[in-house]
């Protein structure tokens, strides 16, 4: 059937592979002038992915016209759900990667000899690798994957786009494979969680660029006038983390040969061009974009209607607003000016209202079905990542307070904070949407083993709690012996001996996330098994009980 | 919705009002971009036109080839990941560190590397505690010296030859974006580079000229190559000495 089909290619498809030839051949030819051994590796694996993506584009178009999907069959809108299968499986796959380096290099903290002193294996170029991987790779398929699947499904309507969807997320995880190899080879911006060098960075814009279009043409598809809660939060997530990136990468290249860049700003503008970025990575990336997944996730699995509506849209403009302004709590007592640094800690301790409102508002979706709390372990995760939500979002306001700061900045306690909002409640409630969505993408009838989540649920929980525990106090405990002084008025301790002092917090940490490591891979055992033994969802589900949006 | 108030006075309500950002995508992004832009614009623009953002202090100058390179090795192995280089004002950490730092030390850093987290020791004025050879064997093995250390071990820097090859580009780069080198020092890189690990060199008197107070000797001890040791030393030995806190009058950027 298929050798009768001719071979013809749309505009759209001739341009995407003459772009992936272009761009393959000046790749090459770049790889071929540089002298940076990394930089010429980077410019070979990307001129090889334009060279998969060529041979993709021109293979789709030898099959002829069965390649077009209709919009629509028989009156409801035919799903792509391709690239979210794989932003699914991208996901959990990085998140495995992610929480081992994380062990890793929680163990050269407590053990040394771990870091084999060899360039590519030492802390300073693990450390990068592990908070890209759990916040860029991890988190942001789990936000690929879910935004695609929740604006096809709030708006009724197949995803926007052939080429463009696959495009977005497979070149995103090429910029992530580009990344990470990166920090091993040396390669590094060193702006935290802005590590990537100017090419990766330039290649990230386009792939951002794309998945707003797809994202926003999808929304102009819609068949009713409103656009869901969750969206908003989506939009709000890619249009901002666009402006971020834009404004905290404006470097200079060394040479087109050269993987190495100078930022525009330097010092102190740089500092508060970071930490503008850096917190509100937390705040539209780890936040906004998971948020958009609770208002999806949390009203469906529960089978209830979002609390109140009124306080979504509180929470979203007051959110979006105040975050911004919250970067300078990063840089108190520092050498950027006081009046700055007063604004960070005052809008930051006004955030824990907008993040409390969200809070509530989640949880109380719950009305009249707490029960379920009971038998669905899925709908359990969710949960208690709102509560982790409401936790981290009050400690944070409480970090912020200039006295509080100067006890627990530079200490264990920051990083305690970030992994009870990163494994607590993004961890958690990126688990959740994915147990929710592997059954429904590849049309399972149930989850392989709810016992299995069960135990997931328990160990990673008991994993977190060690590892917030082990910080609270080894932090605090930093935090007072370098400020500790005797009797006669001489600080009390040398630093070396404060850092002794960190050596049994940092076993428990470890051991802690090898806990939540433990309970990820299970994790992917049950999803693996769901899609390999559990039977087929029966077809015969009328039309109106699938895929109802929770509004 | 209750709709009662409003069919009491003919005005919808502020909530409805709301639905031109629900059904309409542009608006709404626009909304989102306005938003989000306001406080970003209040915080970071004031600090490029404030004047008493930076205070004015003697003894700045731009790094040296060599104190540049040293530097991007700093960046590469991602040592701001345990280090500050930010000495805040508090007592212990003046006792501890030294003076606190100003502004305007890292007014030529691109990236800053303020750090955010002390898993080691603060860096900011680490230059002239140790001697080379300390800093040598520290990076080489740290727990030889420092039997507590967690420090990964660097032995590597000291057996790699330092890539001189891009250093002038790397300096034009920098003045591009307002680091005020001259056509002289950028067209010297090379020379100025070789010349400050080496003492004898013919360029020795011409390079000091141009980066006063430049430490200038062979600080990996081997004078036979120039090492990424011989950079990244350099780069750690003048850490914090530019500005001579016996001369800064602290009263004089009060404003």
């Amino acid at each position: 059937m298929a050798a009768a089909q001719h071979f013809s290619m749309r505009g759209n498809e001739t341009i995407g592979a003459g772009l992936c030839a272009a761009f393959g051949i000046l790749f090459l030819i770049i790889a071929g002038l540089t002298d940076h051994s990394g930089y010429a590796f980077h410019m070979v694996v990307m001129a090889l992915a334009c060279g998969l993506g060529f041979y993709a584009i021109v293979n789709r178009a030898a099959q002829g016209e069965t390649r077009h999907e209709p919009l629509e069959i028989n009156g409801r809108p035919n799903y792509e759900d391709g690239p979210i299968r794989f932003a699914t499986i991208a996901a959990m796959f990085w998140g495995i990667a992610g929480f081992t380096v994380g062990l890793v290099i929680a163990l050269q903290l407590a053990f040394p000899a771990l870091n084999f002193d060899l360039p590519w294996t030492n802390f300073g170029r693990l450390r990068p690798l592990h908070t890209s991987a759990v916040i860029f790779a991890f988190g942001g398929n789990v936000l690929l994957g879910t935004s695609f699947y929740v604006v096809q499904r709030t708006c009724h309507a197949r995803l926007a786009g052939v080429l463009s969807p696959w495009f977005v997320v497979l070149g995103y995880n090429l910029f992530i494979v580009v990344a990470g190899t990166g920090y091993l080879l040396g390669i590094t911006q060193g702006k935290e969680y802005a590590e990537p060098e100017w090419y990766a960075d330039l290649f990230l814009t386009v792939v951002w660029v794309v998945y707003l279009l797809v994202f926003l043409a999808t929304i102009w598809r819609r068949k009713e006038p409103h656009i869901y809660v969750a969206n908003w939060f989506y939009l709000g997530f890619i249009v901002t983390i666009a402006v971020l990136h834009l404004g905290n990468n404006a470097t200079i290249p060394v040479s087109l040969t050269s993987p190495k860049s100078y930022i525009l700003w330097s010092g102190i503008q740089d500092a508060m061009f970071q930490w503008w970025y850096g917190h509100n990575a937390v705040g539209f990336f780890l936040t906004a974009g998971f948020l958009a997944i609770m208002y999806y996730f949390i009203p469906k699995r529960a089978e209830r209607p979002v609390y109140s509506y009124r306080l979504s849209i509180i929470h979203f403009w007051a959110l979006i607003f105040l975050y911004i302004w919250a970067g300078p709590h990063h840089l108190h007592y520092t050498a950027l000016p006081d009046w700055a640094q007063t604004l960070g800690m005052t809008f930051s301790i006004m955030l824990w209202m907008p993040s409390w409102g969200g809070m509530i508002n989640g949880l109380m979706t719950l009305s009249g079905a707490w029960d379920k709390l009971r038998t669905d372990p899925v709908l359990r995760m969710m949960v208690v990542s709102v509560a982790f939500y409401g936790m981290s979002t009050f400690e944070g306001p409480l970090m912020s307070i200039k006295a509080v700061n100067s006890l627990s900045h530079y200490t264990d306690w920051t990083i305690g904070h970030v992994h009870s909002g990163a494994l607590g409640w993004v961890g958690y409630v990126s688990f959740g949407a994915i147990y929710c969505l592997v059954p429904w993408l590849w049309k399972r009838e149930r989850l392989y083993s709810n016992r299995l989540v069960e135990w997931h649920f328990w160990i990673s929980t008991i994993g977190i709690v060690f590892y917030i525990s082990a910080m609270w106090v080894s932090g605090i405990m930093q935090g007072l012996m370098w400020r500790a002084y005797t009797s006669l008025g001489f600080l009390e301790y040398s630093f070396v001996e404060t850092v002794a002092a960190m050596h049994p917090y940092y076993v428990i940490r470890a051991f802690g996330g090898g806990l939540f490591l433990l309970g990820a891979l299970l994790m992917a055992y049950n999803l693996w098994m769901t899609v390999r033994a559990v039977a087929p969802r029966a077809e015969a589900v009328p039309a109106h009980l699938q895929h109802v949006p929770a509004e | 919705m209750t709709t009662s108030p409003q069919a009491q006075t003919g005005k919808p309500s502020l909530w409805a009002r709301h639905k031109i950002f629900e059904t309409n995508s542009i608006l709404l992004i626009l909304g989102i971009l306005i938003v989000v832009s306001i406080g970003g614009l209040v915080e970071i623009a004031p600090l490029f036109y404030l004047r008493s953002t930076i205070e004015k202090v003697e003894g700045m100058r731009p790094y040296t080839p060599l104190e540049l390179a040293g530097r991007a090795i700093y960046v590469r192995e991602g040592c701001y990941n345990c280090h500050s280089q930010m000495i805040r004002p508090l007592r212990d950490e003046i006792e501890r560190y030294g003076h606190f730092s100003l502004a305007a030390e890292s007014m030529y850093d691109k990236p800053f590397q303020w750090g955010s987290k002390r898993t080691g020791p603060d860096l900011a004025r680490v230059g002239g505690k140790y001697s080379d050879a300390w800093q040598l064997q520290h990076l080489n093995a740290p727990r030889s010296l420092v039997p507590q250390s967690i420090m990964p071990g660097y032995p590597f820097l000291a057996t790699t030859e330092l890539d001189v090859n891009r250093i002038a580009q790397e300096m034009r780069v920098n003045r591009m974006s307002g680091v005020p080198y001259t056509d002289e020092m950028i067209a010297n890189a090379v020379s100025d580079l070789r010349a400050q690990v080496d003492p004898d060199h013919p360029q020795a008197d011409a390079f000091q000229k141009r980066y006063p107070k430049a430490a200038s000797r062979d600080f990996d001890g081997n004078p036979q190559r120039i090492t990424e040791a011989d950079a990244m030393i350099a780069y750690l030995q003048m850490l914090g000495t530019l500005v001579d806190f016996k001369q800064y009058d602290n009263k004089a950027n009060l404003r």
